[in-house]
């Protein structure tokens, strides 16, 4: 019993707390300061880690008893670098707020720290009850970080994002609540702990319906293929450091959901729907692929590629094999890691190109902006899995797993690979060489606040791709019992 | 045998004195209160008056708590009357909602038109009519008990009385109100008629014996009856005056009958179908579930069109009482439990909402129009942050008692074999979502800025207006408002993360009903 984690957890909204009463300039510092601290623990967190030692730093206490939800927290190789990876991108995004001029800095820094805390109690959480408050908290500040800071259209693309979202979440809740009661034993007292709820075995007729309302709340969050139509209005207006998260971090609940919940729990189920998903994996691919290519403006690029890539690791999950879910984990935290600078560099570019964010309006930049030029250049090679890469290794895994178990799939998507190649070099084409674009001035990165913040992150993205092993030995996407459950369920 | 022998004989119902003291702490305050209000002098009416009312009011609550027990419910008059924690705790909800309107009203034009010994005094009496209706043991007080409830709450609807849409609304609640009373009434007189007993457990055993469940008479009357309550529950489709009615009615009695009132049908619903009529549960728990589902998407489709936040709200009453409907149906326990539990949660919510359109509307050229709120996060977040919390807890986002109330509803659905009624809640959860977001939308992310007159800029700011912007718009004018909004919002927060304290009190509830398992 260890309160580790919830320092980890809470520090990001105290902070946000404390912001709300400092002066107006260093809203976004104190912000700054509680992220920062807060990666700190986890990197302690992660040199403390025993690799396959199971669920660690565990924190187990009562809530509501009544409804049997517990405030139990625990990380485990599935988790523990998806917190980290939480931890590590809310410090360039609260960085990049605090350096830009906003009306009402104060909230928006509570509700950043408001979103952080959320996040990681989804990732941390080992309650199935638990997790579904931290996955529907989560909506709250964004709902006004978007409403309240975003674009021209913003009210319409929040109400359209938190709409969607919350139509999967609520669903989910149903289902959760029905998974605690239906599995609690008649007379016993009810449950929603992961560990009690993957012993009770639930017919196949429920086991059915549950996972379609848990598999809609997850792959409207990704977002998948059919329930994405909230991504590209949200993505659009969105304020930069607040898409950035959540494209990085956010989307990787849903999909992570589905280890966590899905898999162990609902096995039956989710070998019996494992077609269907694959396909919405594959097609997700294929769509998000081509839409990419023919985006102007470059958020909408990586929202599409974002759909794209999150097929990959729903690829993987649903492989249902232990390579293929080893592959996904390493690929969520891949993603998160290069779509990140993306979102920076966008940024970054737009300031060159008078606040203009469509690839229209830019050009021709690599040889005024040399550094900005690299940076972007490995990050974009480590988005399309240059081998190299530890996005490489990833969709590696993802296809290996696939392969073993369905074949055609495997194939199909690896279509998905080349594609990937095709629009993440034309973005780098359209903004760095092609033409010049009517109002782009030159000018490098400064080294202060804009290397400052991106560098880090290109550094950790050279380093996994050297040694990428740091990843792999550490993960475990699928517990034993889970593997053994869902082979037995194959045969 | 002489006539003294025949009086001798009969038996003097015995009565419980400390039982029943609440009763006449209420009833009691309003015969005072309208005594006192006969003392002219400014002093008298603007304090004295309330004052003693809210007395009564911490009299009743007080002596509620002393009450306080657990277990099987204990008579209070023979045969008529009982206490057991189901009537304790939800009186304790008409005596917090009491005190919200003493409150609500104090600067209110109804209390200068009506007379503040009136209004309090009408109020105190229509909350002795509730208490009696929680606590009744049999069909006769159950009636009783409506119709005090009811007849005082006529005319304080009308309490405005040179609007004319007061009136309206006073008269329009009274034709339908007095349709549905007869409704109601038709439907006791024909269980009386099944059974042969008015007591209910004397009906519940009945029906368990002497009578078939499916006896057409006995099943006409619970239809009947069942109608009835629908309307003083604004449960869809006998709901149609609710909007109407809240809407012309002084905004502190939409706020007292929005959550009092329908505390108090709930109270009845519970008793009658779950303790009296709990055997035949096969029967009518089918029609309450239909019930049930049209008031949930009734309701929540009916509000999305609105523009005033007072017919937002009743159409959003009317979609809660739909999810809190479903907390009947399973006929448990612990559905019994979670729908006590809901109309706790249902109280702050709602209050809090209540009180910032209450404030705006005093001030505001746009009344109680969802405009009024236009910019309120800028200009007056004291005002905006009690209501997105009611929205965001009536919407049921987490770290709100709104999200754990409908946990608890939906795992009481479940539990009882209804989980089609939990995806149903949550469907119109999901329905309900388009016009409470937009009222947190109009408040916060309204792109009008322009500078105040007489205001001094504050430096690399600009204030938001407030639409209709004029000198009261402080809160800070308006302190009892603001104050109740504030702890009730507060209160829903709390709640949201500590639950506890309320789940012991619908545990005790939840203990009351010996018929359920």
């Amino acid at each position: 019993m260890t309160i580790y984690l919830s320092i980890i957890l809470f520090l990001p909204a105290a902070a946000g707390l404390l912001a709300m009463f400092v002066p107006r300039r260093l809203a976004g510092w104190t912000l700054v300061g509680g992220s920062v601290l807060a990666l700190a623990y986890a990197i302690v967190m992660l040199a403390r880690f025993k690799t396959g030692g199971g669920m660690q730093f565990v924190t187990d206490d009562n809530w509501i008893s009544e409804l049997g939800i517990r405030y139990s927290l625990g990380v485990d190789g599935l988790n523990l670098f998806l917190i980290l990876l939480t931890t590590l991108l809310w410090v360039p995004a609260s960085i990049a707020m605090a350096l830009r001029d906003w009306d009402r800095p104060r909230l928006f820094a509570f509700f950043m720290g408001l979103g952080e805390t959320a996040v990681l109690g989804a990732f941390m959480a080992q309650d199935l009850a638990l997790f579904v408050v931290f996955f529907d908290l989560m909506l709250v500040p964004f709902y006004f970080l978007v409403g309240m800071w975003g674009g021209e259209d913003r009210v319409y693309a929040t109400t359209k994002l938190v709409i969607y979202t919350l139509a999967g979440s609520l669903l989910m809740l149903a289902a959760a609540v029905a998974l605690g009661v239906m599995s609690t034993p008649e007379g016993g007292h009810i449950s929603f702990s992961f560990a009690t709820l993957a012993h009770a075995h639930l017919s196949g007729g429920s086991q059915y319906w549950l996972f379609l309302l848990f598999a809609a709340a997850f792959l409207v969050k990704a977002p998948a293929f059919p329930l994405h139509g909230w991504m590209p209005d949200a993505y659009r207006q969105a304020p930069l450091p607040v898409i950035l998260v959540f494209s990085a971090v956010v989307s990787k609940v849903g999909v992570y959901g589905f280890l966590r919940i899905v898999l162990p729990l609902l096995p039956q189920a989710s070998v019996h729907f494992q077609e269907l998903m694959l396909a919405i994996a594959v097609v997700s691919i294929l769509y998000g692929s081509v839409l990419a290519f023919s985006q102007d403006d470059a958020r909408l690029v990586l929202g599409y590629s974002s759909i794209a890539q999150l097929g990959f690791i729903l690829l993987g999950i649903f492989s249902l094999d232990p390579k293929g879910g080893q592959g996904a984990v390493m690929q969520m935290f891949n993603h998160g890691l290069v779509v990140a600078p993306l979102f920076l560099i966008i940024g970054y570019l737009a300031v060159r190109a008078e606040g203009r964010e469509s690839l229209d309006w830019m050009g021709g930049m690599a040889f005024r902006a040399p550094v900005l030029a690299s940076v972007f250049l490995i990050v974009a090679l480590a988005t399309l899995a240059m081998p190299g890469s530890s996005n490489f290794i990833g969709e590696l895994y993802i296809l290996f797993g696939t392969f073993q178990s369905k074949i055609v799939y495997g194939l199909v998507a690896s279509v998905g690979v080349v594609l990937a190649s095709v629009y993440m070099i034309r973005f780098f084409q359209r903004a760095m060489h092609y033409r010049v674009g009517p109002h782009v001035e030159s000018g490098d990165l400064a080294l202060g606040p804009e290397l400052g913040v991106i560098a880090p992150l290109v550094l950790i993205i050279l380093a996994l791709g050297v040694y990428p092993n740091f990843l792999l030995h550490r993960i475990n996407a699928f517990a034993p019992a889970t593997n053994q459950s869902l082979v037995a369920l194959k045969r | 045998m002489t006539t003294l022998h025949v009086i001798a004989a009969v038996k003097a119902p015995v009565i419980d004195y400390k039982g029943i003291s609440p009763l006449f702490a209420v009833a009691g305050g309003a015969v005072i209160v309208l005594l006192a209000a006969l003392i002219r002098g400014r002093f008298a009416q603007r304090v004295l008056v309330p004052f003693l009312t809210v007395a009564a009011l911490g009299a009743a609550i007080g002596l509620t708590i002393w009450n306080w027990h657990t277990g099987p419910s204990k008579p209070i008059i023979e045969g008529a009357l009982s206490t057991d924690a189901l009537a304790l705790a939800l009186s304790l909800l008409f005596y917090i909602t009491g005190l919200a309107t003493v409150a609500f009203a104090w600067r209110s034009i109804a209390l200068r038109e009506a007379g503040t010994g009136e209004f309090f005094g009408l109020m105190l009496g229509s909350i002795a009519g509730m208490v009696i209706l929680a606590s009744s043991e049999n069909l006769v007080t159950l009636f009783v008990g409506i119709e005090l409830l009811s007849i005082p709450l006529y005319v304080m609807c009308a309490s405005e009385v040179r609007r004319a849409t007061s009136l309206e609304s006073g008269l329009k609640y009274l034709v339908i109100g007095s349709v549905g009373s007869a409704t109601l009434l038709y439907g006791l007189a024909l269980i009386y008629g099944a059974t042969g007993a008015t007591g209910f457990s004397a009906i519940n055993h009945a029906i368990g014996t002497s009578v078939n469940i499916t006896d057409p008479l006995l099943l006409t009357g619970i239809a009947l009856a069942a109608a009835g309550l629908a309307f003083k529950a604004s449960v869809a489709p006998f709901h149609a005056w609710t909007p109407d009615v809240y809407e012309g009615a002084p905004t502190p009695v939409t706020a007292f009958m929005a959550v009092a009132t329908k505390t108090a049908a709930f109270a009845i619903i519970l008793r009658l179908f779950d303790q009296a009529l709990v055997t035949v549960q096969v029967q009518w728990a089918p029609a309450l579930a239909a019930l049930a589902v049209i008031t949930i998407i009734v309701g929540n489709v009916g509000a999305i069109a609105q523009s005033s936040m007072k017919r937002m709200l009743a159409w959003s009453g009317v979609a809660q009482a739909g999810y809190m409907l479903a907390g009947v149906v399973v006929g448990t326990k612990l559905g019994l439990q979670a729908t006590a539990f809901y109309l706790a949660v249902y109280l702050f919510m709602n209050l809090a909402a209540f009180g910032v359109v209450i404030a705006r509307e005093r001030v505001s050229e746009h009344g109680d129009g969802i405009k009024a709120l236009e910019g309120l996060g800028g200009a007056s977040p004291v005002l905006a942050w009690p209501m997105t919390i009611a929205m965001l807890s009536l919407a049921g986002f987490p770290a709100t008692a709104g999200f754990i109330g409908k946990f608890y509803l939906i795992s009481a659905t479940v539990d009882g074999n209804w989980a089609w009624l939990g995806v149903m809640i949550v469907v119109g959860s999901m329905i309900s979502l388009v016009y409470y977001l937009r009222v947190i939308a109009v408040m916060w992310m309204t792109p009008l800025r322009i500078e105040l007159p007489g205001r001094p800029r504050r430096p690399g700011r600009e204030v938001r207006p407030v639409a209709g912007w004029s000198p009261e718009a402080d809160p800070i004018r308006q302190p009892e408002v603001l104050l109740v909004t504030l702890v009730m919002a507060a209160a829903t927060i709390f709640f949201g993360i500590v639950p506890s304290p309320l789940f012991h009190l619908a545990h005790d509830v939840g203990n009351s009903l010996a018929t359920l398992l």
